[in-house]
């Protein structure tokens, strides 16, 4: 039967929420922005061990040159986005943990000088070159998770992986840039995809894009069909329905098999990677090209709502400045999505690897009720969890009780508070929740 | 940059949906209203009175009580929707100053008591009427049958339920008259058809699931017929239906998970037929569900969704 009539009917449940699109900046093509004068390059961009700086005050510096790196496998070296003069090497606040981080300055020269890049084939390159170059690339997941893409793309040898999904899903509302680069810039995406697929001798491969997304559905099908020979690759529509591109949720929706609680997608052969990862993937292995640039969506209350190409470490008020008039009521600026993103301090924030939407908007404070016990949180959960339990027992300070309710599963998403009529901040409990854990030790 | 005011931090999400409790409530009550016209037109303009008063002492013992609590008092809706549940579970010429002590007690015992709204363990407007029934239950028997004019007085008659309950109805007539609510018995719980709409209107804005109304009468019929019972007037007579759709889906006072709402529909109604059948009060829908929020907490502490990626562990959890 029908999909939707079960589900009308209440014969099967489905998860998730369904925020508003509001993708206002989806017909607007991909601009370069005009370089900034200044770049502000935390060390931090990335999951795992935070980098070293490479260089010091006073350095000339060229764009894609190594500005800092770390020792750790679980890292990924910073490199200059402009070319110019190293400033100042200073700490600012992370646009993603709100805590001190140190960062690099530089001060543009205007000439946009880059180092020499090394184009290689990559049907000529062993995994382990390629590898090299995707790390040396300090390539990370574009998504907003900010992992290490060659750890990633390095599983353990016991786990054999069978599937590559792209995640082309771009679930949250307002952020286009996915969708417009699967618009624009196809063929690049459909590149880095053969090259992960060569690196993990993988032949099947699924992109999964949300079914609101038409033009890139059709786009992406385009290109496959135009590759010789033809590969084993399929575009997949699933479903809008929030938070389709979280990894779990997209390796349930193709594969139709769950992750093993406390496990990764390749415990069931899967391997998740977003599209503008991958472009970049292309970039580094073919090009010879590190990062230092991605496109982020300007979206929100700004008059002319834009896709731009902005270098990392560009001030996020140098791109509101090219979105038209802001709505003089806005009190927020959030990088990331309304629904996990993260609100930021100050206007000077520096986009950075994981940064995909600059979100400008008025704040939405509501006064915490008592839980009415109306089960939407449960009901709108992608990992089975009862959100309300974790609140519970956060409230009462029983820290221990809250593994009984899964809680390492909570993917921190959002759709529960989205849901809940008594306006409880649930992602704040759970954090609080998993932090206490943590800190008595308990897994 | 233009806007040089502080920029506010508040943690993810930063979307919310439409969703709230006053809301929820505003479309109860609203779902209410039919069942109400429907009891001012079979038994007058008095039922107006009836629910002025519950409503009223039910918005005005929240208020003191949040005052005593030292808690702001919220207009959220929740006082209205039991104020008016219980007016619709009563007799129809109940003195009003019962109406007063049942909803002062609903509202001031069962739920406020209790911790407030969420924090109840009993359905508030099922309670005061189980109250007011134990503690004034002379002045609660007097069953009149719809009256024909606004203001007239009703005449004395048995609830289809009740002992001295005959008719000269054949069954397509019964029937008929107990689905349109042309029979005496409870305010509002006469008219099966309003009723209907009125949880049609819930399950439209998706306030409550089908399951429990489902479920609940679904049991009642099964288990009656069983019995050699007429099904089909077990679920048509009674409280069944405005206890199905309004009173066994109340969120605070039933389990959370729609697992645990199928247990207790299914509970509620066993207890509806064995009340009927076998005890010795006519009707059994209020306590069979009040036993079974009694048992709600049980079924919540067992009855739980799977998590995801759930990996089964011969471990007994602590």
């Amino acid at each position: 039967m029908n999909m939707h009539v079960l589900e009308v009917l209440g014969l099967r449940h489905r998860t998730g929420v369904h925020p508003p699109a509001r993708k206002s900046a989806r017909s607007k093509a991909i601009e370069h922005m005009p370089l900034a004068s200044k770049v502000i390059l935390p060390l931090q961009q990335h999951i795992g061990a935070c980098a070293k700086a490479a260089v010091k005050r006073g350095d000339e510096v060229k764009v894609g040159q190594v500005i800092a790196e770390s020792d750790g496998f679980v890292s990924a070296p910073i490199h200059a986005t402009i070319s110019g003069t190293v400033k100042q090497i200073t700490t600012i606040t992370s646009p993603v943990t709100g805590q001190p981080v140190p960062a690099i300055i530089i001060e543009s020269d205007g000439k946009d000088e880059w180092i020499e890049l090394a184009p290689a084939d990559p049907e000529n390159l062993s995994n382990e070159q390629i590898l090299t170059r995707i790390q040396n690339a300090g390539i990370v997941g574009m998504g907003g998770a900010t992992f290490p893409t060659h750890v990633k793309l390095k599983p353990p040898p016991q786990k054999h992986i069978h599937t590559l999904i792209v995640n082309g899903a771009e679930c949250e509302p307002y952020i286009t840039a996915d969708d417009r680069l699967m618009l624009e810039e196809a063929d690049r995406i459909i590149a880095g995809l053969k090259i992960v697929m060569q690196v993990l001798s993988v032949t099947r491969a699924h992109i999964a894009i949300e079914d609101n997304k038409p033009q890139a559905i059709e786009r992406m099908r385009k290109a496959l069909a135009q590759l010789s020979p033809p590969e084993r690759i399929t575009v997949v529509a699933v479903a809008a329905r929030y938070p389709m591109g979280a990894e779990k949720t997209l390796v349930k929706s193709i594969l139709h098999a769950e992750v093993p609680e406390g496990g990764l997608p390749m415990d069931v052969g899967a391997l998740v990677q977003n599209v503008a990862t991958l472009a970049a993937i292309y970039d580094a292995v073919t090009l010879g090209k590190p990062l230092v640039e991605r496109v982020v969506t300007v979206a929100g209350m700004v008059s002319e709502p834009k896709n731009l190409i902005a270098r990392f470490g560009t001030a996020a008020s140098s791109l509101i400045e090219l979105c038209g008039e802001p709505d003089t009521s806005i009190d927020q600026m959030i990088f990331g999505g309304p629904m996990m993103g993260i609100a930021q301090p100050s206007y000077d924030s520096p986009i950075i690897k994981g940064t995909n939407c600059v979100l400008l908007n008025r704040s939405d404070f509501r006064d915490e009720h008592s839980c009415i016990r109306c089960g939407r949180c449960i009901d709108s959960c992608p990992m089975g969890l009862m959100p309300l339990m974790f609140v519970n027992c956060v409230k009462k300070g029983e820290y221990e009780t809250l593994p009984n309710y899964h809680i390492a599963n909570c993917v921190e998403c959002g759709a529960c508070a989205y849901n809940c009529p008594a306006n409880i901040p649930l992602v704040s409990y759970i954090k609080t929740g998993k932090t206490e854990l943590q800190k008595r030790g308990v897994k | 940059m233009h806007n040089v005011s502080k920029l506010v931090l508040s943690p993810a999400p930063h979307l919310r949906g439409n969703a709230s409790i006053s809301r929820d409530m505003y479309i109860v009550t609203l779902a209410l209203l039919l069942p109400c016209a429907g009891a001012v037109y079979f038994f007058g303009l008095y039922v107006l009175l009836m629910l002025a008063t519950g409503v009223l002492c039910a918005v005005l013992t929240e208020y003191v009580a949040k005052l005593m609590r030292r808690q702001p008092f919220l207009m959220d809706g929740s006082a209205i929707v039991t104020g008016i549940l219980l007016v619709l579970v009563m007799p129809p010429r109940t003195p009003l100053w019962i109406i007063a002590v049942g909803s002062v007690f609903s509202i001031a015992i069962a739920k406020e008591a209790f911790g407030g709204l969420g924090h109840n363990i009993f359905n508030p407007a099922l309670a005061g009427r189980a109250f007011v029934t134990l503690s004034f239950a002379s002045a609660l028997t007097r069953w009149i049958a719809p009256v024909s004019s606004f203001m007239a007085d009703g005449v004395t008659a048995a609830t289809p339920l009740g002992e001295g309950f005959v008719t000269t109805l054949n069954n397509g007539a019964l029937y008929k008259a107990l689905f349109l609510g042309n029979v005496a018995g409870s305010v509002g719980e006469t008219s099966v058809l309003l009723i209907l709409i009125g949880g049609a209107i819930l399950l439209a804005f998706g306030l409550i699931k089908w399951h429990v109304p489902v479920f609940y009468i679904g049991t009642v019929f099964l288990l009656s017929w069983i019995m050699g019972q007429d099904p089909l007037f077990h679920i048509l007579a009674g409280g069944l239906m405005l206890g199905a759709f309004f009173m066994a889906t109340d969120y605070v006072t039933s389990p959370i998970t729609t697992r645990g709402k199928i247990i207790f529909a299914v509970g509620a109604g066993i207890l509806v037929v064995v009340i009927r059948v076998l005890g010795t009060m006519p009707e059994g829908v209020c306590y069979s569900i009040l036993l079974m929020n009694a048992v709600t907490p049980l079924i919540d502490r067992y009855v739980r969704p799977k998590p995801y990626g759930y990996i089964p562990t011969t471990r007994k959890e602590a």
